[in-house]
């Protein structure tokens, strides 16, 4: 390469080739993407859209950089599956023998209890080969069974999300902030852990309030200490004991504190996709005000 | 033809003083700017590491909480410090090659103004919470406009001085030179464009091209100039021409063709291909560093040691040796089982200081320090600080980028266990990050000395020239000189 043209040329070729490559197809892939229906329940389009509140938070979430110490994206190893047996049909003792000479679990299936505590699971954790061999059997023998998905990994354990955060789940955001550190835990689906919004906007005043020894940051400015007046605020935040304010005083979320609390809580990508298959829990489990562990 | 004859004819009349005469202003008004957003860097890089040591430190103002103090750091570092320093080495390594004077000194040095005026309104706008949310990107836009306007003010005449050059046939350096003088607004206009325009693009595509130039900003515009100049001043110090031509032709390729697709985490949560293919780029790009490594071996060969380095060199030395580690670093977290380890840690953040501060400031480091006396003629106030600054900065840098690096695969294999809780993770990292809050401090007090002792000169420099001359003018004038 003794010319300047040669090194513009092949500077234009480098560039080019990633630029087609990770600029021009992702976006011919996914610029154009629109709700997609929920896998399990066909009716339902996901994602929804943030309401206008949860809006205004992204751009405060944005504004503080909340993303260079939490991400947003649930990684997901693999995918097993259980076989959940629904209803064991006319003939239990089949059942139980099919169960047993399956070598499931660790007890021995015998006919008239086979049948008690349905649905539950007879297999956890099972490739798909095995589990579909033992719904096999099960089927022969007159039972019915599900097989269900249940995605794995360390994120998921941490109850961080229920599958992979896939890109369907940020289509209908202004600002994308994955993240690339994480200092704290993963928020994509803080909405669907910590849906109590006092309990965000506690922990955003005061974090070591809820989390004890918790190295987050107060975010003291997004809230207003001031004085009780003829009666107290109805936003004012529940302070217990030591963080409670002096007598006569109240903590009341400035609109940005209640903005970020509100899509705090609009975060959650729980949803079964296409591509990002789960069995979500018969019933939502019930809401609960416990901080992550 | 006949265009060419008469420039060389004309070539025999320009001297290397000249030369480096013609480079003075512009590269004063670029190292000066650089120096003084590389104090503010590790000022606001002090600042946010500080912040894990007490969280509640200087946090009830809203414009100097972490996620906005990191970010200013960070951009002062890459757009004040690396980009202006670079911008500058390469033009006086442009005309020194091409034996040719600088093309519109003045004309360098007002862009440099612009390019900092953007910058200063992107930091304050960081500060105020205008902050795009885009990593390396942070700048907003009103910011961004003055950005790529100074930078195309400072290229164009530059690539004009480019094209005067009198001997017309290109070394490795200037490959390289040339090849980044077009990638960085070529990325930069793009990112802007599709992330910041009115119409910008949807969902997981904003960070993807993030990413994409996050990887093209850090490992191919800092990776081609930051060997620019090690290779230049590899073949000065060791007075001999680079081992071969061909290792760095390889070199300039593998950087074009592998690290321009490098940078997407295999976590992302895109198309598996996307991340898939940006990982097979990654780990090709070792082929970079083996051929960077024997290259740079073979060109200093046995006499390295036996001769004594000036400081400049040792700043070099240290510069290639961070190159090869960093990108071997960067190679690392791409392999599947490792990254699934590194991955969101701190691991990341210490490979990206150690390549921009550890590689590509350190080579800076070592072309400012030989280049400025030789464009001024003059010495540096304190050369002994010259010297405390390489132990400083190479000290500082190991103590930022060692400890954090242990403190990310701790923290990886910590998430990764259930059974230690969030807070716990999270508290395990800060004792590395002590450690390395010790290395801002170090790299501080080094990085002002630098800047102190570029404005000493710049000082002396006026003194010297611009004083005499202004007396004179306004020298009373004597009776005798009066002519009735």
């Amino acid at each position: 390469m003794k010319f300047g043209p040669l090194v513009f040329l092949a500077a234009f070729l480098g560039l080019s080739a990633s630029w087609y490559g990770l600029v021009l197809t992702p976006q011919v892939q996914l610029g154009r993407a629109t709700q997609e229906t929920n896998s399990v329940v066909k009716t339902e389009l996901y994602p929804v859209g943030r309401p206008g509140l949860a809006r205004e938070g992204l751009e405060v979430y944005r504004a503080n950089g909340c993303a260079y110490c939490h991400s947003q994206q649930v990684e997901q190893k693999g995918t097993l599956i259980d076989v959940v047996l629904t209803e064991v049909g006319t003939n239990s003792m089949n059942v139980a023998n099919a169960l047993n000479e399956a070598h499931v679990g660790d007890g021995k299936f015998n006919g008239p209890s086979v049948g008690a505590g349905l649905p539950k699971p007879v297999l956890k954790g099972a490739t798909i080969e095995n589990a579909s061999v033992l719904a096999n059997v099960l089927k022969k023998a007159g039972a019915t069974a599900e097989l269900h998905l249940v995605p794995t990994g360390s994120d998921i354990e941490r109850g961080w999300g229920m599958r992979r955060s896939v890109a369907q789940d940020f289509i209908s955001d202004a600002t994308v902030m994955p993240g690339s550190l994480r200092v704290g835990p993963d928020l994509a689906n803080v909405g669907a852990r910590l849906p109590d919004l006092n309990w965000q906007l506690v922990h955003l005043f005061n974090p070591a309030a809820v989390t004890k020894g918790s190295p987050m940051p107060p975010y003291r400015f997004l809230f207003e200490r001031r004085k009780i007046g003829k009666q107290p605020s109805p936003d004012a935040l529940k302070l217990m004991g030591e963080f409670a304010p002096a007598a006569g005083y109240e903590i009341v979320p400035k609109p940005e504190a209640k903005a970020l609390a509100a899509y705090l809580i609009s975060l959650r990508s729980d949803v079964p996709l296409y591509e990002a298959p789960l069995t979500p829990p018969p019933a939502p489990a019930a809401a609960t005000n416990a901080p992550a562990k | 033809m006949n265009a060419t004859s008469t420039t060389s004819s004309a070539s025999d009349s320009i001297s290397i003083a000249e030369i480096d005469a013609s480079c003075r202003v512009p590269l004063f008004t670029l190292f000066v700017s650089a120096a003084a957003w590389l104090v503010m860097a590790s000022v606001f890089g002090l600042l946010a590491s500080l912040k894990f040591h007490s969280p509640s430190f200087l946090s009830d103002c809203a414009c100097l909480t972490y996620g906005r103090v990191h970010p200013v750091a960070v951009n002062a570092l890459l757009y004040g410090f690396a980009v202006q320093a670079g911008l500058g080495v390469s033009l006086w390594i442009i005309a020194r090659l091409g034996e040719t004077r600088v093309v519109q000194p003045w004309l360098i040095a007002a862009g440099s103004k612009l390019w900092n005026l953007g910058l200063t309104v992107g930091v304050i706008g960081i500060l105020a919470g205008d902050s795009t949310g885009f990593e390396n990107l942070e700048i907003p836009r009103y910011g961004v406009v003055f950005l790529f306007l100074g930078y195309l003010v400072i290229a164009f005449p530059t690539l004009v001085t480019f094209h005067n050059r009198k001997e017309r046939a290109l070394g490795p350096s200037q490959w390289f030179l040339l090849a980044a003088l077009f990638w960085f607004p070529w990325i930069y206009f793009t990112a802007n464009y599709l992330l910041l325009s009115h119409t910008p693009v949807r969902g997981v595509t904003q960070p993807i091209v993030a990413w994409w130039y996050s990887g093209n900003l850090n490992l191919v515009w800092l990776g081609l100039v930051g060997l620019a100049v090690i290779f230049y001043f590899i073949q000065q110090l060791m007075n001999r021409p680079l081992y071969s031509r061909q290792l760095a032709l390889l070199t300039f390729w593998t950087i074009i063709l592998f690290a321009s697709w490098s940078g997407i985490p295999q976590s992302a949560p895109v198309p598996a291909w996307i991340p898939s293919i940006s990982t097979v780029a990654t780990i090709l790009t070792i082929v970079t560093v083996l051929s960077v490594m024997m290259n740079v071996c073979k060109t200093c060969g046995r006499g390295c040691s036996q001769t004594e380095n000036p400081t400049p060199g040792k700043f070099i030395a240290f510069g290639s040796m961070a190159f090869a580690i960093a990108w071997l670093m960067n190679v690392l977290s791409a392999v599947p089982g490792v990254s699934s380890v590194t991955n969101l840690t701190w691991f990341g953040v210490a490979q990206w200081q150690l390549n921009v501060f550890g590689f590509f400031g350190m080579a800076m480091f070592g072309a400012i320090y030989h280049i400025v006396p030789q464009v001024t003629g003059m010495e540096w106030p304190c050369a002994k600080s010259v010297r405390r600054h390489y132990w400083l900065a190479a000290l500082g840098i190991i103590l930022i980028a060692l400890p954090l690096a242990i403190g990310g695969l701790v923290q990886g294999f910590r998430w990764a266990n259930v059974n230690v809780s969030n807070v716990d993770v999270a508290k395990s990292a800060l004792m590395f990050l002590g450690v390395s809050t010790l290395g801002e401090v170090l790299i501080l007090v080094g990085n002002l000395m630098l800047l102190g002792n570029l404005i000493g000169l710049s000082v002396r420099y006026y003194k010297i020239h611009f004083v005499p001359v202004y007396k004179d003018a306004t020298a009373e004038l004597k009776p005798a000189e009066v002519k009735p």
